[in-house]
């Protein structure tokens, strides 16, 4: 871990609360984490682990029912539509379906100028905004010129991914939250999107959160691995400490479970 | 020689759009699966993995038409056989086909026996429910699913366990062949990991003969199958055995594919995952060379103009590029360096 | 968008639905331009004149007269002037008389009349007749010897001082004149209805006003259902649990109830067409409430309502722009549904009586009410309630096919 970093974000107790009465059921459950400036993180669950629902909350998209977020040293706030856009200038996500991540009747440009507009530059000249687009595009390595007046589901998943990251890109938020980012994705373009995901880190300096239920694209990608069962955090270290010596049985049975290339695959423990 | 179980030669078939076009989702494929072996199928989502399973049952409907090849199963010829034909005598009893969502298709309001008695009745009217029950209890005591799974109904099973049932109804008949498309991929990895070890002990206890696998996970195949068969836009690509597909592959197109394999081992965070620029040919009109040509790294001009036919390499080995095997080699070695 | 609306036309239902509409439409909007007449003149002394074309006389006594050597023109007039009743009462003299009666077709007027007159004698005494019935008969003998009689009408002009009658021409049977030649004719292909009005002109303008009725009452209830829908749905929370405690409470309340007791409290004098429609269109909007706001829960939780959020887009641009587009399909259903449910529901109202006050405008709904007070139903007077019926049904149908069209369109799972 980096302690002698700054810590970025930090969740204390953060607990979600779905539904009512007998029917009550803790998505999220008492999860304490700290994330530092710069480093990768991933949250590694199961499906209905609560790992979406955790990174909703980080996001603010979701209210949590008890707990505190701080950002940056400060408690976050999100009463008004005015904080929520601040909070918003310095967390950004990608989701897991690119298909269903666009409006699918706005066109491309409309997406790249809408966070030209958040980041405060709605008022520059036309020029230079196409400018930008261009540059955000160029990054992902994508043709502005022939996105335009083009509409997002006219692209590939890939492509519409790389979107996603032209938009990071112009953003320039000190975190993203990477929702599943590649698992919709066929294993060719996985390793591009990943490469634009990494070099853009590099670049800005930001805090990379992924949620997946891959651990060997946690153990790739990330500097700290959080695994998470039933909305608890049941394991968190550094990704070589928690992928190669686990020690909760949890962790140590999704890592059995997942079939390998260079081991054999144990198939009598299930 | 091994008695061969499926022997498929050159079969094409298309899928006619609603406007009218033709588009060639399998294309000259031929391939061979000898008893008690395991054949899986990779490739990107488009390439007709999966139509291919649908096509090797020899049961066609629209939009999904039969154009020319055959497909013979333990030496019966079935390919032109009537859509109906097929259905009473073939599927089930020597083909099992289980799709991926085959544990969302049972009806919610029935018992799993019922599913069970349905099958066997179609096939063997005279059966009584005594002994279908008594064949489905030792049929699920031998696959090791508790019995008491027969009287519930599916919404009482979760999915590792619905998708289980579902492959032991799939194999009541006996078939000789099973063809699993993406059994598990819809399942969090323990109930993958248990789906994995019936599909493997259908085939060590002998249950069935053959089975075909597809996925588009790779350390999945790896682990399940003997041979691996790759296709990209219709075509196979790459047929090898397992552990050559994956770690000595020669199409550039499965090199790019086994470069992109992510596993939780060690070694893995230094390793440099491969990247393929670019997306696959529309099938409705399908580049006349070399289908990959576009994305290929080590493209020359000839690739565009002539239409690569399957080399053979040594045994099973079969690949489909212009450059001869030695000089491919050649090159990647070059590359690790 | 466009690509739906080309889809569309490629379903046969949406075509059908379609060209049926488009033409009740077209025949409503030309059809004033033919016969500008107001709808609810009355042209007509008398109920329920029958379908057909009315010649005016005395302009055909004036008009120029062809003669025309026509065969069975006799026959032909005895045979309309031959009541059902004397028909029967000759074949009863004629079984009387000793004729089998499986010999005797009523309906055949030559084969008929051929034996009446070689059997007919008024002297002859049949056992059980009254004096009155063989004076009846022999006055319907005389009069069908008359309508043979070969001789015309004699037309005659009364001399204004002394009042005495003379002889000015007459009309010879084989004399005709050309319809054309003819300057007053009507024809009234739908008769006239119990107040003796073109029923096909009162209908024309009926469709357009139940149209205009069914229009405004759908466009009401779909704007009001998918505001509430949108707001309760996207919102959620206190503000979902508020409208749809309302929208419950209307639901368990049969609208057309509700409406009933409405129209009837706004009284007889203040019903306009507009006003039953806006009563219609407020209590009609339950359904489309509740199905938008399921539609929008299922959507306000999607990936691009979140990126559209995480943008810094207000709510209101938010259900404007991330929602309202992808149930703009829906609501297009739902509004094309209103439009039909509308035009029934006015029909429904006006049958009670509670429908706009007749003096001005005629509906759908009221031609039907009106038939019905008039016993149209009872009497046969089938073109004063038959037409009505039908055209509510092709509007009512071609809509509903239009709908079915549209659902297979935007709902991928029902296609074919």
């Amino acid at each position: 871990m980096n302690e002698n970093k700054p810590i970025c974000l930090s969740a204390k107790g953060v607990t979600k609360i779905f539904g009512v009465g007998q029917h009550k059921m803790r998505a999220v459950d008492n999860v304490n984490m700290d994330l530092y400036v710069g480093e990768v993180v991933s949250i590694v669950g199961e499906s209905g682990s609560g790992k979406t629902t955790l990174a909703k909350i980080l996001l603010g998209l979701t209210k949590e029912t008890e707990g505190e977020i701080y950002f940056l040293g400060q408690k976050r706030d999100l009463r008004g539509g005015k904080r929520k856009k601040e909070y918003w200038k310095n967390i950004q996500a990608i989701f897991q379906d690119p298909f269903s991540s666009f409006n699918t009747f706005n066109k491309i440009d409309s997406v790249l100028l809408d966070c030209i507009k958040l980041r405060g530059d709605g008022g520059l000249p036309k020029e230079k905004k196409i400018e930008l687009m261009k540059e955000a595009c160029g990054f992902v390595n994508l043709k502005f010129e022939e996105l335009t007046n083009k509409y997002p589901f006219e692209l590939s998943g890939g492509q519409q991914q790389r979107l996603m990251i032209a938009r990071i890109f112009l953003l320039k938020p000190k975190i993203l939250v990477a929702d599943e980012p590649t698992s919709m994705i066929d294993a060719c373009s996985r390793a591009t999107i990943l490469d634009y995901l990494m070099q853009l880190r590099n670049e800005v300096g930001m805090t990379v959160i992924f949620i997946t239920h891959d651990i060997g694209l946690a153990y790739y990608v990330s500097d700290t691995v959080y695994i998470m069962e039933h909305g608890k955090i049941v394991e968190s270290g550094s990704a070589d400490r928690v992928i190669l010596h686990p020690q909760e049985a949890y962790t140590r049975r999704l890592i059995s479970d997942v079939p390998k290339i260079h081991e054999p695959w144990d198939l009598s423990t299930v | 020689m091994a008695n061969v179980v499926l022997e498929v030669k050159d079969l094409t078939t298309k899928y006619i759009t609603r406007y009218k076009e033709d588009v060639y989702a399998v294309d000259h494929v031929s391939l061979k699966v000898e008893e008690g072996k395991s054949l899986g199928i990779a490739g990107e989502s488009g390439c007709g993995k999966s139509t291919l399973a649908l096509s090797l049952m020899g049961y066609y409907f629209p939009p999904l038409y039969y154009t020319s090849g055959e497909i013979i199963i333990d030496g019966l010829n079935i390919s032109g056989m009537p859509a109906d034909e097929v259905r009473r005598t073939i599927l089930g009893k020597e083909i099992a086909y289980i799709p991926q969502a085959a544990m969302n298709a049972l009806n919610p309001t029935r018992r799993i026996i019922n599913f069970i008695e349905d099958v066997v009745k179609a096939h063997h009217p005279d059966t009584s429910k005594q002994e279908i029950y008594d064949l489905a209890r030792e049929r699920f005591a031998l696959l090791g699913l508790p019995e008491d799974v027969l009287q519930k109904y599916p919404v009482e099973l979760s999915g590792g366990m619905k998708q289980r049932t579902v492959i032991a109804i799939s194999v009541i008949l006996g078939p000789k062949i099973l063809i699993a498309d993406e059994p598990s991929s819809a399942l969090d990895v323990t109930s993958q990991k248990m789906v994995i070890k019936m599909l493997r002990d259908l085939m060590d206890g002998g249950h069935i003969k053959a089975m075909i696998f597809i996925t588009h996970e790779l350390p999945l195949l790896y682990n399940v199958t003997d041979q691996i068969m790759v296709m990209y836009a219709g075509q196979l690509v790459e047929l090898a055995g397992a552990h050559e597909a994956v770690f000595d592959p020669l199409h550039p197109y499965s090199k790019g594919l086994m470069g992109s394999i992510i596993v939780p081992e060690e070694g893995l965070r230094s390793a440099k995952l491969t990247a393929i620029p670019g997306t696959p040919p529309n099938l409705k009109n399908p580049p006349s060379g070399c289908r990959f040509a576009e994305r290929c790294k080590y493209v020359r001009p000839e690739c565009k103009a002539i239409s690569v036919p399957l080399q053979e390499s040594y045994g099973d080995r079969a690949y489909r590029c212009i450059i001869p095997e030695a000089e491919l080699r050649g090159i990647y070695a070059n590359e690790r360096e | 968008m466009g690509h739906s609306i080309r889809q569309a036309f490629h379903s046969g239902k949406f075509v059908t639905g379609f060209v049926i509409f488009g033409l009740i439409l077209l025949v409503v909007f030309v059809y004033p331009l033919f016969v500008p007449a107001p709808p609810l003149e009355i042209i007509g002394q008398g109920t329920f004149f029958e379908p057909g074309v009315y010649v005016n006389v005395y302009d055909s006594i004036g008009a120029k007269q062809y003669t025309l050597n026509l065969e069975g023109a006799a026959e032909k007039r005895i045979a309309s002037k031959l009541s059902d009743e004397d028909r029967t009462a000759i074949k009863e003299w004629l079984v009387a008389a000793g004729v089998a009666e499986g010999e005797i077709d009523p309906t055949n007027t030559e084969q008929l009349l051929e034996k009446w007159f070689s059997m007919f004698d008024p002297a002859k005494k049949i056992a059980g007749m009254t004096n009155a019935k063989r004076n009846y008969y022999i006055r319907l003998n005389s009069s069908i010897q008359g309508l043979l009689a070969t001789e015309g009408a004699v037309l005659a002009t009364k001399d204004p001082a002394t009042g005495a009658l003379q002889e000015a021409g007459s009309v010879p049977q084989t004399s005709f004149v050309n319809v054309a030649q003819v300057p007053n004719v009507r024809i009234l292909p739908l008769g006239t209805d119990n107040f003796g009005r073109d029923v096909l002109t009162e209908l024309v303008a009926a469709a357009r006003v139940s149209l205009m009725i069914g229009l405004i009452a759908g466009f009401i209830a779909t704007f009001i259902g998918v505001t509430l829908g949108l707001i309760s749905g996207f919102i959620g929370g206190m503000v979902d649990d508020s409208v749809m405690f309302v929208t419950n409470l209307f639901t368990v309340i049969p609208s057309f109830v509700l409406l009933i007791l409405i129209s009837f409290s706004i009284g007889q004098e203040k019903r306009g067409a507009f006003t039953v429609a806006v009563v219609i269109g407020f209590t009609g909007w339950v359904w489309t409430a509740r199905a938008v706001r399921s539609q929008v829960i299922s959507l306000r939780n999607r990936d691009h309502v979140n990126l559209s959020r995480l943008s810094g887009h207000s709510l209101f641009s938010i259900i404007l722009r991330d929602i309202l587009p992808y149930i703009a399909s829906y609501v297009m259903m739902a509004f094309v549904l209103q439009i039909s449910i509308g035009i029934l529901a006015e029909a429904g109202l006006s049958i009670l009586g509670l429908g706009p006050r007749t003096t001005e405008v005629p509906t759908l709904g009221l031609m039907m009410n009106w038939a019905m007070i008039y016993q149209a139903h009872i009497l046969g007077k089938w073109w004063a309630f038959f037409p009505v019926i039908l055209v509510i049904a092709l509007i009512t149908f071609s809509i509903n096919l239009m709908n079915t069209g549209l659902d297979q369109v935007f709902n991928p799972t029902l296609r074919e």
